[in-house]
């Protein structure tokens, strides 16, 4: 189950967002790397057809995105960057609302998400307003909710930024088991280099390029790099500045 | 159950939930009407003398005229908010979550008007027992009557407030559009004076209020409130279901 992005090259207001990029994205933990204002989140909007592709292709499997959306939505689990909650409906509400959107019914939510929001320590919280949570919660709501239909596929971005480090731990553990146990393709954006492990595929977008891909431990033995934060500094920022 | 059913279900549930959520939109929803009907109505009570017209067969007290308009009101402002509540979503980004559903946008859009029809015609009755309270009297089976039209009114005006919405970028535009919507369909309609006395005044006013599509959803309610069907008045509202129902879905731009 692979997402495959050919050629895909996106403008916004005749400025180029994202220049030809090739990538596929095999079952696993993948990792996208870069600066703010990279094309991360644009690259995302395209996968998630937020956006209209203007240039080059995508598909899920067999499934191509601009043909076949609808099958493609009912396999794709997604966390914004931006929180998509609603602050007035409760953790529970904003579940069942977000599985009836999938056809399912709120009995079959609340059994599929019930251990789920043991493990984020959210359980507690189920009748709260999620007005009433801190970011942190907020998140893992979030990511509870991205798995209430089983999707094959995956996408997070940026989905740890702003969060303390305990809930960044659990959000990123959580993940990775559910990718080991599941076998789904996850695509993980940051910019946050202690959350790329040596055996994730990496892919690096600078300036709406992707300037490399790999597995990250070949890629530090390629460029001669100790950590991924020397990679990422080496690829990234202008010769000038290092 | 059918997804499509569970789906449905819980667009309605949510809307209602928000709205119950929401108290001061609660409030004002009635409120409003009834300030309406008991300051302004009061006010012209003796100003205005409302002579026999269908669907009326004796004098009434202008209290009881206005009452179908205010109804067409509520209406209004509920389906406008509804289309507030699209532009509030777009901007908070949860239009993301229900454009990642795999159900049709056209469904889910549908779903969205057939709740806000179904909050306006909550709010019509409350009001209507609540006209009761200072003696404007609709007969009962009026209320089972006038459901059609109050639906019919509510898709009319939902879809019209979803089109405006694909033109609204921010939400502090959306006000604006409201004060030029919302108040000349509303003052510019047979609302609050019959045609015929509009006509008096003003010839040019009353073609314009003759053009209005709101004056047919008044007049809709006003004959189905008495057990009557206003066949002309049906038939333009149904008419601007249609279109714009067909605009709307067509044109609806889920994305800032």
């Amino acid at each position: 189950m692979s997402i495959t992005i050919t050629d895909v090259t996106y403008s916004f207001k005749a400025k180029p967002v994202l220049s030809a990029i090739n990538l596929t994205l095999n079952p696993g933990f993948n990792v996208l790397l870069g600066p703010n204002g990279a094309g991360k989140s644009t690259l995302l909007s395209l996968l998630t057809g937020q956006r209209t592709l203007q240039q080059g292709n995508i598909t899920f499997a067999d499934y191509d995105i601009t043909q076949e959306t609808r099958a493609i939505m009912g396999q794709l689990g997604v966390v914004f960057q931006q929180t998509t909650l609603d602050l007035d409906l409760t953790v529970l509400q904003n579940l069942t609302y977000f599985g009836a959107l999938h056809g399912l019914s709120a009995a079959l939510v609340l059994e599929r998400i019930t251990p789920v929001l043991t493990q984020l320590a959210l359980i507690e919280r189920l009748h709260d307003r999620v007005r009433s949570l801190n970011e942190g919660h907020r998140r893992r709501v979030e990511i509870a909710r991205c798995m209430i239909h089983l999707p094959q596929y995956l996408l997070l971005d940026e989905a740890t930024v702003g969060l303390d480090v305990d809930s960044r731990k659990l959000i990123i553990e959580h993940i990775r088991a559910i990718v080991a146990s599941q076998k789904l393709t996850v695509l993980w954006t940051t910019h946050l280099m202690d959350e790329v492990l040596e055996q994730d595929p990496l892919f690096i977008l600078n300036q709406g390029k992707l300037i490399e891909q790999g597995l990250c431990q070949s890629l530090l033995l390629k460029h001669q790099q100790s950590s991924v934060f020397d990679l990422y500094r080496a690829l990234t920022q202008p010769q000038g500045l290092l | 159950m059918n997804a499509y059913l569970i789906c449905f279900w819980a667009i309605l549930q949510r809307e209602v939930l928000r709205f119950f959520q929401q108290r001061s939109r609660l409030l004002s929803a009635l409120v409003r009407p009834l300030l309406w009907l008991v300051v302004f109505a009061a006010g012209f009570r003796s100003a205005l003398g409302v002579s026999i017209m269908p669907p009326y067969e004796s004098y009434i007290l202008y209290q009881e005229y206005i009452v179908p308009g205010l109804c067409a009101m509520i209406i209004l402002f509920n389906s406008m908010q509804t289309s507030l509540s699209m532009v509030y979503d777009r901007e908070m980004g949860s239009m993301k979550i229900l454009l990642m559903s795999p159900i049709p946008k056209s469904f889910l859009l549908l779903s969205k008007l057939i709740a806000a029809a179904c909050l306006s015609l909550l709010q019509v009755v409350i009001f209507l027992l609540l006209a009761n309270l200072v003696d404007v009297e609709i007969p009962w089976w009026g209320f089972i009557y006038a459901i059609p039209s109050v639906f019919l009114s509510a898709f009319f005006l939902g879809a019209l407030g979803l089109i405006l919405s694909n033109f609204i970028k921010q939400l502090e535009n959306f006000a604006g559009v409201m004060n030029f919507v919302i108040f000349p369909m509303f003052f510019l309609s047979s609302a609050l004076y019959p045609l015929w006395k509009i006509q008096e005044s003003s010839l040019w006013l009353y073609w314009i209020c003759q053009y209005n599509p709101f004056t047919y959803c008044v007049e809709m309610i006003r004959f189905a409130l008495y057990g009557q069907t206003n066949i002309q008045a049906s038939m333009v509202v149904l008419s601007c279901v249609l279109v714009c129902g067909w605009v709307a879905v067509g044109t609806f731009k889920p994305k800032k």
